[in-house]
């Protein structure tokens, strides 16, 4: 079995998680050599990554600290520009001049990914705690309309900064990213927060959701927890924008409307607010549908309405997260994770033992009142 | 002030704009003193809690807690002085397990940066099996530990009462403020209530005020009772002084008829 001192178990898990998906991208590639067609869906398979990261941080402050925000695309948006910034501007001038396809170059090239990977984490972290400061104080329709507005000011902003291609567009962003990290942050944010749900600091994002005046009385400093649960989400939508600047080679402020907030939140509450497997599901499901759906045309018969006839994906998505929306209002899994769902493996303690725990208040500790 | 009061107010007073809800307030408790606080509807009983646990700011007059002013202090700066408090309409995590309900309660005494909480580092778990137990403890206590993995909202009324009192107790206080821990009871389970309450205090050994409509659950269990009528207080003694007090009949317990039943 595994060992039991936490840091060789985490270590040893760890070494696994990246062997497996090691493995899996080299059989992508070469996959992708061989047949072209398996090009496609890998890059499908990215994009899903990315999307996952995206859904888990924002799952963080809309589902389980409950703050409502709009906003994601703008942290994307930072991250992505940070990083694609940093690594065009100061990193690619350096691995060009290594030999290509050396081992030094792709180390080098790995370690200046991460680096722009985390200085997009930082930047966007910054921005979650400027926003996150001022407009926690508001609650519900009022923090959405403000981290709608934060989401639009960044996308501005950047439309205006010529240093970055402002509506051009940033040009060049070398491709470093791929299946094997995208799934290897993937993995790293689902871990984050599911071991922060699942320890004081999460149960006090519970708790700051489920009654602000409670949690405050059990000692819970919300608004510290709030900012937190912020910071948290836009950093890890920070590292979800970086993966996708290097993925696509190219950022444009067009890619970061409200539009891609929307998107995410979708995936948030299609899953269920607070679970963060019905995240990974939703985004999953979000991300293929679209994509799948553009086969649909083809199975249009010959006479139908010329409206069919034109690409009817937007409508059927539509049409399928309001029917979705309407089965289950409370998203795919609810506030549950999925293995809620599965059969219970039989309890360590036999049931009758249990109760025996419970003992009413010892009536003879005390003198008697009356 | 002498060091074995826990709390102390003094001349507390607040408006609501041309409204004074409270007025010249004053009130002491010493440690393992089980106070009740009653008073018709609007007397202001509830204000009063509020303002103890920082959730208003009195207009005037100042209180301590265990010889801190608690004048600048936010609620959960107030639970970290040792009060906790439970709410007149119950206010669980309703979609919480009763465990994690009682764990949010002990809050303050598990904590860890969430690094720690993400490389489950030793502090973590220690911090996280000490709550487990200690959460566990209570629960049994309070007979709710066959259900602890349930939500909260799924316990019958009765037992969100109880659970909301041991969720207090988690905090580990000195002194507990229990708002109406009797409303929505049956006789029987008041009955039950009024033990449970007084063998708390022993076994806990702790401070609590009380806010009670139930004169027979004050009456019963309270050492000293303040009676409050339009936000003054009218008469501060024994069960017995009180119950003899023309002034807290007249406010108060009705006519005299009444009182032949208590």
């Amino acid at each position: 079995m595994l060992p039991r001192k936490w840091w060789l178990r985490d270590l040893l898990l760890l070494v696994l998680y990246v062997a497996v998906l090691y493995g899996l991208w080299v059989a992508l590639e070469y996959a992708g050599a061989y047949w072209s067609w398996v090009r496609y869906p890998s890059r499908i398979l990215v994009l899903i990554g990315i999307n996952i990261t995206l859904a888990v941080s924002l799952n963080i402050i809309n589902g389980h600290a409950g703050q409502f925000s709009l906003g994601h695309a703008g942290f994307m948006a930072v991250g992505s520009y940070s990083s694609a910034y940093l690594t065009t501007k100061y990193f690619l001038p350096f691995v060009q001049k290594l030999p290509e396809g050396s081992v030094e170059a792709v180390i080098w090239q790995s370690v200046f990914l991460l680096v722009g990977v985390i200085a997009g984490a930082i930047t966007a972290a910054i921005c979650g705690y400027i926003v996150g400061l001022p407009s926690l104080r508001l609650r519900g329709d009022y923090l959405a309309i403000v981290t709608l507005g934060f989401g639009e000011i960044i996308r501005v902003l950047i439309l205006n900064i010529e240093e970055i291609g402002a509506a051009r567009g940033l040009t060049g962003v070398p491709a470093w990213a791929n299946f094997f990290w995208v799934f290897f942050f993937a993995g790293l944010t689902i871990l984050i927060s599911h071991r922060l749900v699942m320890s004081s600091v999460g149960r006090a994002f519970l708790a700051v959701r489920e009654d602000e005046i409670a949690a405050e009385a059990m000692g819970v400093d919300t608004t510290k927890y709030k900012v937190k649960a912020f910071v948290i989400g836009s950093a890890l939508a920070g590292v979800a924008g970086a993966l996708y600047g290097s993925f696509l080679m190219y950022l444009n402020p067009g890619m970061f409307t409200f539009v891609k907030s929307f998107e995410v939140v979708a995936m948030v509450v299609l899953g269920g607010l607070g679970s963060i497997t019905g995240s990974v599901l939703a985004a999953i499901v979000l991300t293929i549908l679209p994509e799948g759906l553009r086969y649909v045309k083809d199975f249009i018969p010959e006479g139908a309405p010329e409206m069919l006839k034109r690409d009817p994906r937007m409508v059927i998505y539509s049409i399928m997260l309001i029917v979705l929306m309407r089965v289950r209002p409370q998203g795919l899994f609810g506030r549950r994770e999925i293995w809620e769902f599965l059969p219970k493996r039989k309890d360590t303690i036999p049931k009758e033992k249990r109760d025996e725990g419970d003992d009413k208040l010892d009536r003879d500790a005390g003198p008697s009142i009356r | 002030m002498p060091d074995d009061i826990l709390l102390q107010a003094n001349g507390v007073t607040i408006r609501f704009g041309g409204l004074t809800a409270v007025s010249n307030f004053n009130l002491a408790i010493r440690p393992h003193e089980l106070v009740g606080l009653i008073g018709p509807n609007g007397a202001g009983k509830t204000t009063i809690f509020n303002m103890l646990t920082g959730v208003y700011k009195p207009t005037e007059g100042n209180i301590r807690i265990g010889g801190v002013s608690t004048h600048d202090m936010k609620p959960y700066q107030i639970t970290r002085l040792g009060v906790a408090r439970t709410f007149q309409n119950i206010r669980l995590f309703k979609d919480l397990t009763v465990l994690d309900n009682v764990k949010i309660g002990g809050h303050i005494h598990y904590k860890y940066s969430g690094t720690s909480a993400v490389l489950h580092t030793n502090r973590f778990h220690e911090a996280e099996d000490r709550a487990e137990v200690e959460a566990m403890d209570l629960l049994k206590i309070f007979g709710l530990a066959s259900r602890a993995q349930f939500d909260a909202k799924n316990l019958p009324y009765g037992d969100q009462r109880r659970l909301e009192i041991a969720r207090a107790l988690a905090a580990k206080p000195k002194l507990l403020l229990l708002d109406e821990p009797a409303a929505g009871l049956n006789d029987s389970e008041t009955l039950e209530l009024m033990k449970d309450i007084h063998d708390i205090r022993d076994r806990f050994d702790i401070a609590i005020l009380v806010i009670e409509h139930n004169m027979e659950l004050v009456m019963g269990i309270c050492e000293r009772i303040v009676v409050l009528n339009f936000g003054k207080t009218i008469c501060e003694g024994t069960p017995d002084e009180i119950r003899c007090n023309d002034a807290v009949i007249e406010a108060y317990l009705g006519e005299p008829a009444d009182l032949a039943a208590l």
